[in-house]
């Protein structure tokens, strides 16, 4: 089973693309307010991140994911089932 | 730092809208004078964005059954259902829907809104899951979370995700409700229904289909997609409104399952309302009884959808893939549909304006709806004052759908 250790390195690579150049990003890193990331952008992330680890990330659940580490620890929750 | 704070970007937007002349969505008909026409601004004005599309709202058979109740049972029920009895006429009414759908049980509502809240949040709680198109109406989206189930968001019309998804429920799937809609509000698309039916007879999840758009427009008898797909008795459950080609106010569901009578005791926002006014129960059920007895108002309207649809396309508009009685302009910047909705106002003709977030995938739209009642000489004219828009004039198309080549060949 994947740990929130094998997710974060994963999660960095699918959320470079919709990152400005020459910023790093961090586990403490805010989606919305630092990346910048519109409400249309946070689904396509989305979308590819849950065909990624094959999970379906509930929409009640969203408003508690607020950095990368939110969502790495919400998805080795869902992998957990 | 006061609670009212929040709204000071709101109150930004909203008078950046009126720098610009007129606020599109504060928009108030100075007088109504048919199902397609109302002097809106001192001028007559030509609706295309009413969702009337039957036109009954002037019926004299609604207009009459309508005043004989308010006369005969007074201006409303001063209560709800549960707590004040039901007057005979909301029984009928829920006989009269159930009788054109076939279907043996249905429950009304005051509006359509609260349709979805009901059913919605009564068929899928906590520890259920519902899985709901990406394009849903607020509706959806609202009474998914009255009821406290987990939501999930499948991509719009697309199967294979839908499937993707119960596959990882596992066995959950078995208790998840899918809702979809027969047509889709913004760009008037339909749900592939046959195929959701094939998806969730295999994993054995429970259909609600929300024929709101549909109602009146598809199907032999105006039942809506179910109907014309060929599905009805393999879908669950049907919400739709009254408020559209009815030409009322209310909702309703309707259901196979004698389990859904008792959705009249989960119901919160059946048990918890005031229930429909007698004038408006009486003008909704004259309204059933005139789309039975009269399909060709459904002909109608689609002649008239085809007419428009032809004509925006030729005037060089990038429109919404399918022919209906939806039809919806996109227009590539918000300033843009913006100005362009003014200057159609100012020649007389009222369109919807939607903007993001209401709409799917950031998109601007000008989107009209074609009404039964509108004759061809009003379709003529709503397509010549597109036709001399910047969009038709400059060929502005959006970049990301489907170019008016595509759609003729």
């Amino acid at each position: 089973m994947m740990s929130y250790s094998d997710i974060l390195p994963q999660l960095f690579d699918t959320l470079k693309p919709f990152t400005k150049e020459g910023f790093r990003l961090k586990e403490k890193t805010e989606l919305v307010a630092e990346l910048g990331l519109d409400s249309l952008q946070v689904m396509q992330v989305l979308l590819k991140i849950e065909d990624q680890f094959d999970i379906s990330i509930p929409l009640n659940n969203l408003p508690n994911i607020r950095t990368i580490q939110d969502l790495g620890q919400e998805i080795e929750k869902l992998l957990k089932g | 730092m006061s609670l009212f704070d929040k709204f000071l970007p709101i109150q930004e937007a909203r008078n950046s809208l009126l720098k610009s002349g007129v606020n599109p969505f504060h928009l108030t008909v100075d007088h109504i004078l048919s199902p397609t026409e109302a002097i809106m601004k001192g001028r007559t004005t030509i609706l295309v964005g009413t969702n009337n599309y039957l036109g009954l709202t002037f019926h004299p058979d609604c207009i009459k059954a309508g005043q004989e109740a308010l006369a005969r049972e007074g201006t409303g029920t001063t209560g709800s259902r549960m707590a004040n009895g039901s007057f005979s006429s909301h029984v009928e009414l829920e006989k009269a829907i159930a009788g054109f759908y076939g279907a043996p049980y249905a429950i009304v509502f005051p509006t359509g809104y609260q349709a979805n809240l009901g059913v919605l949040s009564s068929l899928a709680g906590p520890g259920d899951t519902i899985l709901i198109d990406g394009d849903s109406h607020a509706s959806i989206y609202d009474g998914c979370r009255l009821g406290g189930a987990e939501i999930i968001r499948f991509k719009h019309n697309d199967v294979a995700d839908l499937e993707k998804r119960l596959r990882r429920l596992g066995p959950r799937s078995r208790r998840t409700l899918i809702v979809v809609e027969g047509i889709y509000s913004m760009l008037g698309d339909r749900a592939p229904l046959a195929e959701i039916v094939e998806v969730k007879k295999k994993y054995g999840a429970t259909l609600v289909v929300d024929e709101a758009h549909s109602l009146g427009v598809l199907g032999q008898h105006g039942r809506g997609l179910a109907e014309e797909t060929g599905v009805e008795q393999d879908v669950d459950c049907i919400v739709g409104t009254f408020s559209k080609s009815l030409g009322s106010t209310g909702g309703f569901g309707i259901s196979f399952h004698p389990e859904f009578e008792f959705i009249r005791y989960t119901s919160r926002p059946y048990i918890f309302t005031a229930s429909s006014c007698p004038s408006v129960i009486a003008t909704t059920k004259a309204a059933i009884q005139i789309i039975q007895d009269h399909p060709e108002l459904r002909r109608r309207l689609w002649t008239n959808a085809h007419q428009l649809y032809d004509g925006l396309l030729q005037s060089g508009y990038t429109l919404g893939a399918e022919v209906g009685p939806i039809i919806a302009a996109m227009i590539p910047t918000k300033e843009l549909a913006l100005s362009m909705w003014q200057e159609l106002l100012e020649n007389g003709i009222y369109v919807n304006l939607m903007i993001p977030p209401a709409t799917p995938n950031g998109e601007c739209l000008l989107r009209c709806s074609v009404s039964a009642a509108h004759t061809e000489k009003q379709i003529k004219k709503i397509i010549s004052a597109f036709s001399t828009l910047p969009v038709a004039t400059q060929n502005l198309t959006h970049p990301s759908h489907v170019q008016p080549e595509a759609i003729i060949n």
